[in-house]
């Protein structure tokens, strides 16, 4: 284990049943840093958000990840949390009777950090927000917008004091105020906590707010072009197709790129 | 009172005993039962039950019984003084005309046995118009070995009055049968609140029957939490009779070891515009089991019925087993009937959004199944039933915790 501060993708390859998806991702992400990855529908851009934090379903088939040197391939969800990694979901799941703050003591406490500075957090984190404080005793994500639950995330984010944060299409079924008090809080834990991120999203609406550091723009499981801030601006006149060409199309079979369309195993019709 | 039980004691002679065949017994233990390694109480047994001095505190009458016999009854002097009668049927004024009043025949071989052998019945009046301030807690211990025990409770809730009644059922160690009658009635506009801790211990066969009969615009609301036994089971009638009648049932159990734990519901209406809510949620972790059927029956004359039965089932364990049958018998037009059944393993996309915030596995299904829990938790009677349930649910949980991370 070494002490360089990075987050290390390094051809990396994963499946959904028996479809690969990604084929062979190489990013480096260092404290401080924003990176966004781009690219149209089915290129593998969620798979590879959870991929890195392990959900049950995606198989790496190849490659490695590293966060500060510590192997995250090797270690169970909640473990890589705990080493540092946050994943902002692009819908965040409703979990019917349990509150932020009961998730968040019990995160402190498998962390080994004292459970009870975690109420005083949430309450300093949903200020910076704007978040009201009678909103945290609330059923986690249960009857919230779209807004309010983005903004829930980044409170979680906020309160876990992760290293580095993957954003799954944070942008989506935000509105233009959430979004920017979002990105606004997460630009600033780049800036006050050195929060590494690493931004999936299909619109370039999001990196008027959020600024990247590199654009790369992911297609067929791999990133084919990598750049400035410049290149958000060049997808947005030129389209996917103007800047990859061919590559911008997915072949057909990497349309099953969803897990529950896996569900019909091998060939059913064989 | 003699004669009844003679009467029962005869009658159980044509009594069959039940048989997995019936639809009421299907998917129930009941052919594992050998009623000859059990014998009724024939005394008075020297045990004090265990009490839980936080469900004391607050309570305008607390009552011993062990099995099936009334040891003590205390009942403070301001409940005296408001009217509050308890009391053995023997010991109470008109009394032997209580068994049997809401409940005219019993409904299974155990009801009749229950009607032959229980020592004394014990009767709860709350005269119209008096509303209780505390509740009624009954302790209700089995201590013998192969005893089969009778206990028997009436409730006699008046019009206008408001009572609420707990009762918590325990056990030593031992082998042995016990088989609760609870025979309630609910008078005009009158509200009663009714609560089992079933803590049984691990040996002990319970075979329950609870008849609640609600009048006009009067509420009944029963809660259940299923905790021990081995084999538990509890078939609740309730009752509706009167116009604007309302019922409630909720229930939480929760399944460890080889455990089976079984319940059959009637929400029966009997008369217009009333309305009957069940919700019963369950965890079966190891090899436990459970058996959740239901029936909403509407009966010609209950127009305008409001009725909802939910069952949800969580298994912790790939041994753990659930069967859930909601069934409706609708025999006029004009009501709003709805019922929802499921059995399913912890939400995978739950457990993962827990995980991936730093929690781990085990703690994740823990804080799934309190949530889950919570609901019903929430609709406890007193704080302090809400409170026991809590505690044992958790401890429950924190055992799977161990045993789960154990596995993982």
């Amino acid at each position: 284990m070494s002490d360089e501060r990075v987050l290390r993708i390094t051809g990396l390859r994963a499946r959904v049943a028996e479809t690969e998806i990604l084929r062979g991702i190489d990013l480096e992400i260092r404290p401080g840093e924003v990176h966004a990855i781009m690219g149209p529908n089915g290129s593998g851009k969620s798979t590879l958000s959870h991929v890195l934090m392990g959900r049950p379903g995606y198989e790496v088939t190849g490659g490695s990840v590293t966060l500060d040197g510590v192997d995250l391939l090797e270690l169970a969800p909640w473990e890589r949390a705990q080493a540092g990694l946050f994943l902002c979901l692009q819908h965040p799941t409703e979990v019917p009777g349990v509150s932020l703050e009961a998730l968040l003591t019990e995160a402190a406490r498998a962390g080994g950090r004292d459970p009870d500075t975690v109420r005083q957090a949430l309450i300093t984190e949903a200020g910076r927000l704007g978040i009201d404080e009678h909103f945290l005793d609330r059923p986690l994500n249960v009857d919230l917008s779209g807004g309010e639950k983005k903004r829930n995330e980044a409170l979680q984010l906020g309160v876990l004091g992760a290293r580095y944060a993957v954003l799954d299409e944070i942008d989506s079924g935000l509105d233009v105020d959430a979004l920017a008090t979002v990105a606004r809080r997460i630009q600033e834990a780049t800036e006050e906590d050195g929060l590494g991120v690493l931004a999936i999203t299909h619109f370039a609406r999001l990196l008027e707010v959020l600024e990247p550091d590199r654009i790369h723009v992911l297609s067929r499981g791999s990133i084919q072009v990598t750049g400035g801030p410049e290149l958000a601006e060049q997808l947005e006149a030129e389209g996917y197709v103007g800047v990859l060409g061919d590559a911008a199309t997915d072949e057909p079979e990497t349309l099953v790129g969803l897990p529950h369309a896996a569900g019909f195993g091998d060939d059913p019709f064989a | 009172m003699c004669a009844l039980r003679a009467e029962a004691a005869e009658g159980l002679a044509d009594v069959a005993p039940p048989d997995v065949d019936e639809e009421v017994w299907r998917y129930s233990r009941i052919a594992e039962l050998d009623l000859d390694r059990f014998g009724p109480s024939a005394e008075r047994p020297a045990t004090e039950p265990p009490v839980d001095a936080a469900l004391v505190e607050g309570a305008v009458a607390t009552i011993l019984v062990c099995d099936g016999w009334v040891q003590s009854i205390q009942v403070a002097e301001s409940a005296v003084e408001a009217g509050l009668l308890i009391g053995t049927v023997a010991d109470l004024e008109g009394g032997s005309e209580f068994p049997g009043a809401v409940l005219e025949a019993p409904v299974d071989f155990f009801g009749h046995l229950n009607r032959a052998f229980c020592p004394e019945p014990l009767a709860v009046v709350v005269p119209d118009g008096v509303r209780l301030d505390g509740p009624v807690v009954v302790f209700s211990h089995v201590a013998t070995e192969g005893v089969a025990a009778f206990p028997r409770l009436l409730v006699r809730c008046g019009a206008d009055a408001a009572a609420t009644v707990v009762e918590v059922q325990t056990s030593d160690d031992v082998e042995a049968l016990v088989a609760p009658v609870l025979e309630a009635v609910v008078g005009r506009a009158g509200r009663l609140r009714h609560a089992v801790l079933q803590e049984l211990g691990p040996r002990v066969w319970q075979l329950a029957h609870q008849e609640v009969h609600v009048g006009q615009e009067a509420s009944g609301e029963l809660f259940h939490a299923g905790l021990g036994g081995d084999y538990a089971r509890t078939r609740t009638d309730c009752r509706l009779v009167g116009r604007g009648a309302e019922g409630r049932i909720t229930a939480a159990y929760f399944g460890v070891g080889s455990q089976a734990l079984d319940y059959r519901t009637f929400q029966d209406h009997a008369a217009p515009d009333t309305v009957s809510d069940l919700l019963f949620k369950g965890a079966l972790d190891d090899s436990s089991r459970s058996v959740y059927t239901g029936l909403i029956r509407v009966r010609p004359e209950a127009v305008r019925t409001r009725a909802n039965q939910t069952n949800r089932n969580i298994k912790l364990s790939p041994d753990a087993w659930a069967e859930s049958v909601p069934n409706l018998e609708i025999e006029t037009d004009d009501v709003m009937c709805s019922h929802a059944s499921t059995v399913s393993p912890v939400d995978a996309d739950q457990r993962f959004y827990l995980e991936s915030r730093g929690v781990p596995t085990a703690v994740a299904e823990r804080l799934l199944l309190e949530g889950f829990f919570e609901e019903v938790v929430e609709a406890a009677p007193v704080p302090a039933v809400g409170k026991r349930l809590r505690q044992s649910l958790r401890a429950k949980l924190d055992r799977h915790e161990v045993v789960g991370s154990g596995a993982a």
